[in-house]
């Protein structure tokens, strides 16, 4: 192939730009990047789920919100807390509950099954929204961002912005390089397998339950480590990250970037939040900006209608041999 | 016991007889000394519905180690349910499945896959979205007792035309390829038991023809099958032994031979 080169040295040009980001541009942008970022992680863990496992979750803030918790919970008042502990603690406690709520939403199956890990998220919501536990609906702040310290050397100030960035653009390519490796050993060739059909699946002699359930855990694992890194960039939590508003974005990022495609979430995330601010933006939309949701709304389904595979569809239908195309029919 | 014509199961030494059956008795000679004494599977008294449809009539069932044995009847005579039944996917509400001797009625589909059981189920059942080297790798395990007589290289041995296709995807193979495709996915687990149901079904005549030749190297593996076809000739010159269902209830079990020379029972069971 022709174009084999490009295709293998663009994600590391990719983030070699993404990189050095920080030397151009210093606040606003940079911020906008981060979450940005920590959405593609968000995106990823609900791929994992939707375009690999074949389950879709409208739930998935639960894992994200339920992480920002755990630390907002576990961190003392006025302290700086080690991220060294709190942030394998957070993603415990996601990956602890998307086991236990995964056990019983996995005897569900299509739209019994949204509706079941819709409701699990709701129910977390209302547990932090209706009760002091996380201070009701004002939520709880963070006042100081955690710590990264080995002994007394400080490995980074994610007090600095660009400090914060380069952590969660490491996190970014760590999480697709970890989902990356999972999806081509066999675990993922046998995810697919269910995806297609579970009957087979279990005729091959696969406990189908049990491969669901860790990729249910996994996926609400990297939800955790999204939340967790939001809920820093913030420097406070609310209900609303958990509610069902979020697990419908994120959704909608998978399918605006391509389901199964892994990089395709990542250029959901991006597509998503910019077209976010292009539309809100009311320089130049005007009055229309404050309603940008109809906007994006439309421009969701003309995705859907007219490129089912999402933008990382449309990057491979360029890519491809016009052969390959007519084989696939 | 619901067999009507209750003939031993054990393979019979052939008879005399017309000159059509010639080919299916000498198939059977020659593979009279395989089969074991050991029980692969074992199902007794069968009783499975779907809803309120009564599909299995106290069905008896086994299968000896190394056997071959042809599985017929009509459409919708309960061959499929049969087949799902035996492998957990559907459970009967009455009756017993046992698996080399254990209990495995209620198991888990996988856990009954486990025990040496690979099902090539009607239709075919590739992973469009696997290339056909994922579909086989992915399937890889050693059989029950260790064994790993088939892996990727003599399943590619075995269907030279996979190997030319390794990186396509299973979406992109003609029908033929897509059956060996499962077959060979089903060896790469190793198993003790082949369950082909309708492995040539919509095949051109051609590559059908292949497909037995393969069909008789399994068996010839020291493999045991199940082979369900509308081609009954083929299934009978294979199979050691033939069961023949009629509305849910086993009617004829025995030598095929029996069978394929009584042209009174096979139009009577089979409509031919």
């Amino acid at each position: 192939m022709k174009d084999s080169r490009l295709t293998q040295y663009l994600p590391y040009l990719v983030v070699g730009l993404l990189a050095l980001f920080p030397l151009v541009e210093s606040t606003f942008y940079m911020q906008l990047l981060t979450k940005v970022l920590i959405l593609a992680i968000f995106a990823m863990s609900l791929d994992l789920l939707v375009g690999y496992t074949g389950l879709v979750s409208f739930g998935h803030a639960a894992y994200f919100g339920l992480a920002g918790y755990a630390l907002a919970l576990m961190a003392p008042k006025y302290e700086t807390v080690s991220l060294w502990w709190s942030l394998p603690a957070s993603i415990g406690v996601c990956a602890l509950f998307a086991l236990i709520t995964g056990t019983l939403v996995l005897r569900t199956r299509g739209i019994y099954f949204i509706m079941v890990t819709l409701a699990f998220a709701q129910m977390l919501f209302f547990i932090f929204h209706d009760t002091k536990l996380g201070g009701g609906s004002d939520g709880i702040y963070i006042y100081a961002k955690p710590l990264m310290k080995l002994g007394e050397i400080e490995v980074a100030n994610l007090e600095k912005l660009e400090h914060f960035y380069w952590l969660v653009l490491i996190l970014t390519g760590a999480t697709y390089l970890l989902l990356h490796r999972i999806l081509g050993s066999t675990f993922g060739r046998a995810l697919l397998g269910i995806k297609v059909n579970e009957h087979r699946m279990r005729a091959l002699g696969f406990p189908v339950f049990k491969y669901q359930l860790a990729s249910f855990t996994l996926s609400g694992a990297l939800a955790g480590l999204a939340g967790y890194m939001a809920a820093v960039q913030y420097g406070f939590v609310n209900p609303e990250i958990l509610s069902w508003h979020q697990s419908g974005a994120v959704l909608m990022m998978v399918i605006l970037g391509g389901m199964g495609t892994l990089y395709g979430s990542v250029i959901g995330a991006f597509a998503f939040v910019l077209l976010q601010e292009v539309l809100s933006n009311q320089a130049w939309f005007g009055i229309a900006a404050k309603h940008w949701q109809l906007a994006m709304g439309i421009f969701i389904m003309l995705v859907a209608l007219y490129m089912p595979q999402g933008l990382a569809g449309l990057a491979q239908k360029f890519r491809r041999k016009p052969a390959e195309e007519a084989a696939d029919e | 016991m619901t067999d009507q014509k209750g003939l031993p199961p054990s393979p019979l030494p052939a008879e005399g007889g017309d000159h059509g059956s010639l080919r299916s008795r000498a198939v059977t000679v020659q593979s009279r000394g395989g089969p074991s004494t050991e029980l692969l599977i074992e199902a007794t008294g069968l009783h499975t519905f779907y809803g309120v449809s009564h599909i299995l009539h106290g069905v008896d069932f086994s299968v000896r180690k190394g056997e071959t044995i042809g599985l017929m009847g009509r459409n919708g005579m309960g061959k499929t349910t049969l087949l799902k039944t035996l492998l957990g996917l559907v459970r009967p509400r009455e009756g017993m499945v046992k698996v080399r001797g254990m209990d495995m009625t209620q198991s888990a589909t996988h856990a009954i896959a486990r025990r040496g059981i690979a099902y090539v189920p009607e239709g075919r059942g590739i992973f469009p979205n696997l290339s056909v080297r994922e579909n086989l790798v992915m399937a890889a395990r050693a059989g029950v007792d260790g064994r790993r007589e088939w892996d990727f290289d003599r399943v590619i041995h075995t269907f030279p035309r996979l190997g030319e296709r390794l990186s396509n995807g299973g979406a992109q193979l003609s029908g033929g390829e897509q059956q060996m495709l499962t077959i060979g996915r089903a060896l790469m687990t190793n198993p003790d038991l082949l369950i082909l149901d309708e492995a040539t079904e919509g095949l051109a005549p051609l590559i059908a023809r292949e497909i037995w030749s393969i069909i008789k190297t399994i068996r010839a593996s020291g493999i045991a099958t199940v082979i369900v076809d509308k081609n009954y000739a083929a299934v009978m010159a294979l199979a050691n032994r033939s069961v023949v269902l009629v509305k849910g209830r086993v009617v004829f079990s025995g030598d095929s031979s029996e069978l394929s020379d009584n042209q009174e029972l096979m139009h009577r069971f089979l409509g031919v």
